[in-house]
């Protein structure tokens, strides 16, 4: 058949269909019942229930509204152990094979986290009705449709978001659903930007959901900046460049990765004071010695104070093009430091450079005037604490026992006689 | 500040069951401008003391929560840079007084030494031995002129802290402009005298000040003494009996006389210097729970 041939055939139906449906109304009766009106027969009932009491209502307009019913699925094309010549059928029923029709989704499935794991006996991971839904699936284009981009978060959280269901399943994450719902990604899906927000299935894929430790995973650690990349391209870009990049591409899959220092689901703002001065801790995970400097001076002990109006971490490092002070495109290099000081500190003169933001007193090499300033401050604070500390305890047992001894004997001290 | 001069209102009638006299004579001890400058210092130190242990101990709960108190990060250094401020003017106005009025008298010398010298002479170091003589009942208590060694030692801790904490905190407080004049290390180490040396004052002001001064069980649990200027004779011949004995060989005592404290004076001292020693309590308490834990 050509393709006009086609087009005119085609042209033809729907001609006479629309003429069809615009002279009569309402649909004439169907001269015998079709094979879902035989199953609603029993089915519609709301209250009906099976031999073992569960309910086995189905509600008919609603399947019928179903991107199933839609193409007029008949309900034996997935119950096919099902004969409408043979009722009743039996009691219990073969599980619906989605394959017969879905085969790639299905076959994708079962290499899945969930499908794996429902392999393995673990009775909540998801299956495809736990997601899609049974006699009312809906396409993800639909609003109503549980897989809708605006609806994944809720459908994912039916389990990712319940304490009782990761118990339960012993869900990896711990309750995501409440950490993703207040997160800036889990907001933006609130707002007014939630078209292009993005959803669970963004990062994790959908019938390709794989645990992050496969590398095939879009979440597997290796993969993760290109992941948030896809969206952050200018973000990721930067970090391929800085050394937590760098390092990456030589193979050191420690170095951090957008998750290590954003976390994957509870993605705060960058500019909230509360992430601010809460990423400063992931530094220290790996910069531990510069994390304790950094808390000696001012800057770290206002920002330990909860106040992010101080310089961090990434205000003299920078975040994502991170970069060695060797590198003379490092913001902390030679070259580049004071203007970096003068970020904040406008005005500041060349000496301001040479201030040490992580000096250390117990190291001599790196200060040694700054570590026998310590020494002697330590000194100090211990003699006058020591001798006053015996000087006190001496005087408050030797005056306390006279004024005791005194007291038997008479009835004043030798101060309070102004006291009446 | 008025001088009385040996007439009644030098006495007070009363005095407790068991004293030696029925009325009780006061002696001018502080004027009314030391007594100020005390209750400047006392205040603002107070101000500084609370507005910068947060820094110290940033990583303790309670920090945070009395920063919030002060109104955050900004109200804190506020506080803490009014207080400085108003320390520095109490710190000057001593040291002005104190040269202006030995130049006046004509004896600048006695700065350096005699019974009104701060600065530490031989007999106190008689005194510290003697003094431990009679912690461990190997001797009589001692008797201090007007000045006794550990009012010497409280004065030079608050002087030198007030030149180092002062000097370091208006480096830290003016970096840009001290940027221009000091190397980049001076920073360093002014962040970390200011700091180590705050926690000295504020450790030896809370403790040992206040347990010399008011909480050692002859004064407990005030000695108003500073804030009301005035002394009594029985207390001056009780514990300084070389200053009495002085002043009646230098025929002084006369001219130190001085009205009984006033009800207002008191009542300052009491409220007040009260409050301080609550909050300085309340300051070491910190202190010692995030040192020790």
């Amino acid at each position: 058949m050509t393709r006009a041939i086609r087009a005119i055939l085609f042209a033809g139906l729907a001609a006479t269909t629309a003429a069809y449906a615009a002279t009569a109304p309402a649909p004439a009766p169907a001269p015998a019942p079709s094979v879902t009106d035989t199953c609603l027969m029993c089915h519609a009932d709301k209250d009906a229930k099976g031999a073992a009491g569960k309910s086995i209502a189905v509600d008919g307009v609603k399947f019928g509204a179903s991107v199933h019913g839609e193409i007029k699925l008949k309900c034996t094309d997935c119950h096919a152990d099902v004969s409408a010549d043979k009722l009743p059928h039996p009691d219990k029923l073969k599980p619906v094979v989605c394959a017969t029709c879905h085969e790639k989704a299905v076959k994708e499935y079962a290499g899945t986290v969930h499908g794996m794991s429902r392999k393995g006996g673990n009775a909540v991971a998801a299956t495809c009705t736990d997601c899609h839904g049974t006699h009312d699936i809906k396409r993800p284009k639909d609003p109503t449709s549980p897989t809708n981009h605006l609806n994944l978060e809720a459908t994912c959280s039916k389990c990712h978001g319940s304490d009782a269901v990761v118990a339960k399943g012993k869900l990896p994450g711990g309750n995501i659903g409440s950490k993703f719902h207040d997160s800036i990604h889990g907001k933006a899906l609130q707002g007014a930007a939630r078209m292009s927000a993005p959803e669970c299935s963004d990062c994790h894929g959908t019938h390709n959901i794989r645990p992050k430790s496969d590398p095939q995973s879009n979440v597997n650690r290796a993969r993760i900046p290109d992941t948030c990349g896809s969206c952050h391209k200018p973000e990721r870009d930067a970090y391929v460049n800085g050394m937590h990049g760098k390092l990456r591409q030589d193979g050191v899959l420690a170095a951090p990765g957008c998750t290590d220092c954003h976390s994957a689901h509870a993605i705060q703002q960058h500019e909230k004071p509360l992430f601010q001065t809460e990423v400063i801790k992931e530094c220290g995970t790996c910069h531990a010695d510069y994390l304790s400097t950094y808390r000696d001076t001012f800057h770290g002990q206002v920002t330990a104070l909860g106040y992010s109006r101080m310089a961090t971490c990434a205000s003299c490092h920078g975040a994502h093009d991170v970069l060695p002070a060797s590198n003379p495109a490092s913001k902390v290099s030679k070259q580049n430091r004071l203007k970096t000081c003068q970020a904040c500190h406008a005005g500041a003169g060349a000496n301001f450079a040479s201030f040490d933001p992580h000096a250390n007193k117990h190291d001599k090499a790196r200060d040694p005037i700054y570590y026998y300033a310590a020494m002697f401050m330590e000194f100090l604070l211990f003699g006058v604490f020591a001798f006053f500390g015996v000087h006190t305890v001496f005087w408050f047992y030797r005056e306390l026992r006279e004024k005791l001894v005194r007291g038997r004997k008479s009835t004043g001290g030798y101060q309070g006689k102004e006291r009446h | 500040m008025a001088i009385a001069t040996g007439n009644p209102a030098g006495t007070v009638g009363g005095g407790q069951a068991g004293s030696a006299s029925v009325t009780q004579r006061y002696y001018r001890r502080f004027t009314s401008v030391e007594r100020v400058l005390h209750a400047g210092l006392m205040l603002t130190f107070v101000g500084c003391a609370l507005s910068g242990l947060p820094l110290i101990f940033a990583d303790r709960p309670w920090a945070a929560t009395l920063a919030r108190i002060l109104g955050g990060f900004e109200g804190a250094g506020l506080i803490h840079r009014i207080c400085a401020a108003v320390m520095i003017v109490v710190f000057v106005t001593h040291v002005v007084m104190v040269f202006s009025k030995a130049i006046a008298g004509g004896r600048l010398m006695r700065i350096l030494w005699g019974p009104d010298s701060m600065v530490p002479q031989l007999q106190d170091g008689i005194d510290i031995y003697r003094n431990f003589l009679w912690f461990i009942g190997r001797g009589p208590r001692p008797q201090f002129d007007r000045w006794t060694y550990w009012e010497k030692f409280d004065y030079w801790a608050v002087f030198w802290g007030m030149v180092i904490i002062g000097g370091s905190g208006l480096l830290l407080w003016f970096p840009v402009f001290f940027s221009k004049l000091l190397p980049g290390w001076m920073f360093n180490i002014a962040a970390l005298v200011h700091g180590e040396e705050a926690l000295l004052a504020v450790g030896f002001i809370f403790t040992f000040h206040f347990f010399n001064g008011h909480l050692r069980p002859e004064k407990f649990p005030m000695d108003t003494v500073v804030f009301t200027g005035r002394i009594s004779e029985h207390e001056l011949k009780a514990e300084r009996a070389v200053q009495y004995a002085r002043m009646e060989r230098e025929d002084t005592l006369n001219a130190a006389l001085a009205p009984a404290p006033t009800e207002e004076s008191k009542w300052f001292g009491w409220v007040v210097g009260g409050a301080a020693l609550l909050l300085g309590v309340i300051a070491i308490v910190l202190i010692v729970f995030s040192v020790l834990t």
